[in-house]
C-alpha cells in the first residue's frame, strides 16, 4: 500500500483537498455571505484546475477555456431548467429538451461532455499551430463563442440573461466537484499523457525524438481540461441560476488566468493555491469597495479597484517571480518534503 | 459596377484599419517577440483623452475642443506616450521571461488601463463629433463613399510607403530589422537594444492612437470596450500574415477586411449577426492549410 501511495504521490491531492475540506466546513460555521463565498472560490477552483491541466503541462497560454465553461453554463440551462420554461424561452432548442429536464448531477456531466467533445473538434485543429500562434488562436476561439452565443436568440437568449436555472449547488456540493476536479487533474498529472506533455514543454524536439507525439498528448490535456472547465461552468450556473455570454469572456478570463498564474502555473498546489491567495484578496478588495468603517470615518475605493489592483499585483508578480508562489513544487508531507531535500544535492553532484 | 466599386471602398478602409491595427502589433512582436494584448488599450486610453473624466452621460470635450493639428498630435502623443511608459515600468524588467510570461504580463497591463480607464469615464460610451464634415458622402464613378474612408484609405498608404521608407532607408529602421532578425546578433554589433525597443514602442502606440481616432471620427462614440474587438482582429491579422513579418501582418490586416466586407455583404440576413464568427472560422481554415501564416519568417522556423 505505501508503494502504491507513494508511487501515485497521493499525499499531494489528499493534502490539497484537506485544506479545502477545512476551509468549507469552517464556512459553515460563518454567516451565509462567508459560505457563498467559499462556494463560489470552489467552482472558480475548479475552472482554474482545468486550466492547470492544458496550460500547466503544455507551457501554451490558453485564453480560449473560458469558452469551454460558458458552454457547460449553457449545456445545464439547456437540460436542467423547467420544460414550460424552456418552452417560452428557448423556442429554438430541439424536442426533445423541451419535454425534459435532467437531475442535476448527470445534466452537470453531460454538459462538461458537450465541453469536451467541442474541445476534440476546435483543438484538433489549433494545436497545430506553433505555441504563441495557438495561444492568439485560443482567443478567437473565446470571441467565436461570444459572438455565437450572444446572437444565436432562439437558443441562447441571446445577450440577455437566462434566468431560472435550479440552483441545488452549495458548499459541500462544490466541495464535492473541486475535490474530483483535483484528483482527476492529479491522476492526469502522473500518468504518462501528463509526463509526456510535460516533456514535450520542455525540450519539444527531444520528446518527439523519443517517439512522443506532441499533438496527440495536447489534444489529450485539451480535450480533458475543457471537461473539467465545463464542469466548473456547469456547476456556476447552478449556484446562481443565471447565465450569460458575457460572464464567460475577459473579465473571467483574466481573473481565472491570474490565479493559474500567481499561484504557479505548473504545479497542482500552484493551481489551488493561486485560487485560495486571490479569491481572498479579491474578497477584500470588494468589501473596501463597498466601504469599511474606521472609527468614525468610511474608507472607500472606487468601483473598479479590485480589478486594477489585482492586475498590478499580477504584474509585480510576474516581474519578480514568474514561476509563481509555489514555483512548480507541490504541497507533500513534511517528512517527504525532508527527505526531498537530503536527495537533492546527492543527485546534483552525480 | 458602382455597388462592387462601394465594397471595394468599404473592404479598402476596413481593411486600413485593421492592417494598421497588426502593424503596431508586428513591430513590437517583431523586435521583442512580445505579444502586446494592451495595445487595444493604448488605443482606447489615447481617445479617452479627447473628453474630461465624467461619470454623467454627456461628457465635457477635453483635447477634443481643441483645434484640429494640436488634437491629433495630443491623441498620437498620448498613444506613443503610454506604450512607452508601459515599457519603461513593465516590460523593460521582463527581457528575459518567456513569451508566456510577457503575454500573460500584457494582458495584466491592458485589464489594468481598461479598469481605470472605468473608474474615471464610468462604462458608459460618450459622443464625440470630430469632423462631421468628413462622413459628408462623396461622389466617385458612381458610388457614394464617404470622405472619411478615402481619408482612412489615404493615411494608411502613405504610413505603409513612410514605415517601408524608414524601415530600409534610415538608422533606426536599419537597426529595427537587424533586432527583428536576430536580437543578440543586433546588440553584438552595436544596435542599442534599449532604444530599437524604445522606437517600436512609441510607432506601435502612435499607429493605436491613429485607429482610435479614425474610428472615433467614424462611428461618432467614445467607448471603453472599443479596444478588445479591433485589438483581436489584429492580432489574427499577424497570425495569418505570419508572426514576425510586416507586411504579412499589413496583408493579413487587408485580408480580414476584404473577408468580413464580403461576408457582410453575402451572408443571408439571419446570419450576418455570425459574421465574425465566419471570419475567425476562415481564418482557422486557412491556419489549417498554412499553419505559420502566409509569410513564414526565419524566426518561425524551428531549428532542430
Amino acid at each position: 500500500m505505501p508503494s502504491f501511495f507513494r508511487r501515485h504521490r497521493l499525499d499531494t491531492p489528499i493534502l490539497l483537498c484537506l485544506a479545502l475540506l477545512l476551509m468549507a466546513a469552517l464556512s459553515c460555521t460563518g454567516s451565509a455571505s462567508l459560505q457563498r463565498t467559499v462556494t463560489e472560490m470552489l467552482i472558480r477552483l475548479i475552472m482554474v484546475v482545468g486550466l492547470f491541466i492544458f496550460i500547466g503541462h503544455s507551457g501554451v497560454m490558453s485564453f480560449g477555456h473560458m469558452a469551454f465553461v460558458g458552454i457547460g453554463a449553457y449545456g445545464v440551462a439547456w437540460t436542467t431548467m423547467d420544460p414550460a420554461i424552456k418552452q417560452l424561452v428557448l423556442p429554438g432548442l430541439p424536442a426533445i429538451l423541451h419535454q425534459s429536464a435532467l437531475p442535476w448531477i448527470p445534466a452537470s456531466v453531460l454538459a462538461a461532455l458537450l465541453a469536451g467533445v467541442i474541445a476534440l473538434i476546435v483543438g484538433s485543429v489549433i494545436l497545430r499551430l506553433s505555441g504563441i500562434a495557438a495561444s492568439i488562436a485560443t482567443f478567437s476561439l473565446l470571441a467565436i463563442f461570444n459572438v455565437v452565443y450572444s446572437n444565436w436568440d432562439s437558443v441562447t437568449a441571446g445577450s440577455s440573461s437566462i434566468v431560472g436555472i435550479p440552483t441545488p449547488v452549495e458548499v459541500w456540493q462544490a466541495l464535492g466537484f473541486a475535490a474530483a476536479a483535483i484528483v482527476v487533474a492529479h491522476f492526469h498529472s502522473v500518468s504518462r499523457f501528463g509526463l509526456a506533455l510535460r516533456a514535450v514543454r520542455e525540450e519539444p524536439v527531444a520528446a518527439q525524438s523519443c517517439g512522443i507525439n506532441a499533438w496527440r498528448q495536447m489534444l489529450v490535456a485539451f480535450v480533458l481540461s475543457a471537461f473539467v472547465c465545463g464542469l466548473g461552468g456547469a456547476l456556476d450556473a447552478q449556484f446562481l441560476g443565471v447565465v450569460n455570454p458575457d460572464a464567460y469572456y475577459l473579465g473571467r478570463t483574466f481573473t481565472c488566468l491570474t490565479m493559474l498564474v500567481i499561484g504557479g502555473s505548473t504545479s497542482l498546489s500552484g493551481a489551488v493555491s493561486g485560487v485560495i491567495v486571490l479569491s481572498a484578496l479579491i474578497e477584500i478588495l470588494v468589501r473596501l469597495e463597498s466601504g469599511v468603517a474606521l472609527g468614525s470615518m468610511t474608507f472607500q475605493l472606487p468601483t473598479g479597484s479590485q480589478e486594477i489592483v489585482v492586475g498590478l499585483v499580477m504584474i509585480l508578480m510576474l516581474i519578480r517571480r514568474p514561476a509563481g508562489l509555489m514555483k512548480g513544487r507541490d504541497w507533500l508531507w513534511p517528512t517527504l518534503l525532508a527527505r526531498q531535500r537530503l536527495l537533492r544535492p546527492i543527485l546534483r553532484t552525480t | 459596377m458602382t455597388a462592387t466599386l462601394q465594397y471595394l471602398f468599404d473592404a479598402l478602409s476596413l481593411g486600413s484599419l485593421y492592417a494598421l491595427g497588426a502593424l503596431g502589433i508586428a513591430l513590437i512582436f517583431g523586435v521583442m517577440r512580445l505579444v502586446n494584448f494592451a495595445h487595444g488599450d493604448v488605443m482606447t486610453f489615447a481617445i479617452f483623452v479627447l473628453i474630461a473624466p465624467t461619470s454623467e452621460a454627456v461628457a465635457p470635450l477635453w483635447v477634443g475642443a481643441w483645434s484640429t493639428p494640436l488634437l491629433v498630435a495630443t491623441v498620437l502623443a498620448a498613444g506613443a506616450g503610454l506604450s512607452i511608459v508601459s515599457e519603461w515600468l513593465v516590460f523593460r524588467h521582463l527581457r528575459h521571461a518567456t513569451p508566456a510570461t510577457t503575454m500573460m504580463a500584457s494582458f495584466a497591463l491592458g485589464f489594468v488601463i481598461q479598469n481605470s480607464l472605468l473608474v474615471l469615464h464610468s462604462s458608459r460610451p460618450k459622443a464625440v463629433n470630430l469632423w462631421p464634415t468628413l462622413s459628408m458622402p462623396m461622389n466617385i464613378f458612381g458610388a457614394r463613399v464617404p470622405a472619411l474612408q478615402l481619408l482612412m484609405v489615404g493615411i494608411t498608404m502613405a504610413l505603409l510607403i513612410g514605415l517601408a521608407w524608414m524601415l530600409r532607408r534610415s538608422r533606426v529602421g536599419l537597426e529595427m530589422r537587424a533586432a527583428a532578425e536576430n536580437f543578440d546578433m543586433a546588440r553584438m554589433l552595436g544596435v542599442k537594444a534599449n532604444r530599437v525597443i524604445l522606437v517600436a514602442f512609441g510607432l506601435s502606440g502612435t499607429l493605436a492612437a491613429l485607429i482610435g481616432l479614425l474610428m472615433v471620427s467614424q462611428t461618432g462614440l467614445v467607448d471603453i470596450r472599443i479596444g478588445a474587438p479591433m485589438m483581436l482582429v489584429a492580432f489574427v491579422a499577424t497570425v495569418i500574415g505570419g508572426l514576425g513579418s510586416l507586411a504579412g501582418a499589413v496583408l493579413g490586416g487587408f485580408l480580414i477586411g476584404a473577408v468580413s466586407t464580403l461576408l457582410q455583404a453575402w451572408l443571408p440576413l439571419d446570419a450576418r449577426a455570425f459574421r465574425d464568427a465566419f471570419v475567425y472560422l476562415a481564418v482557422i481554415l486557412l491556419l489549417l492549410w498554412r499553419p505559420n501564416g502566409l509569410f513564414v519568417t526565419s524566426t518561425a522556423r524551428q531549428r532542430v
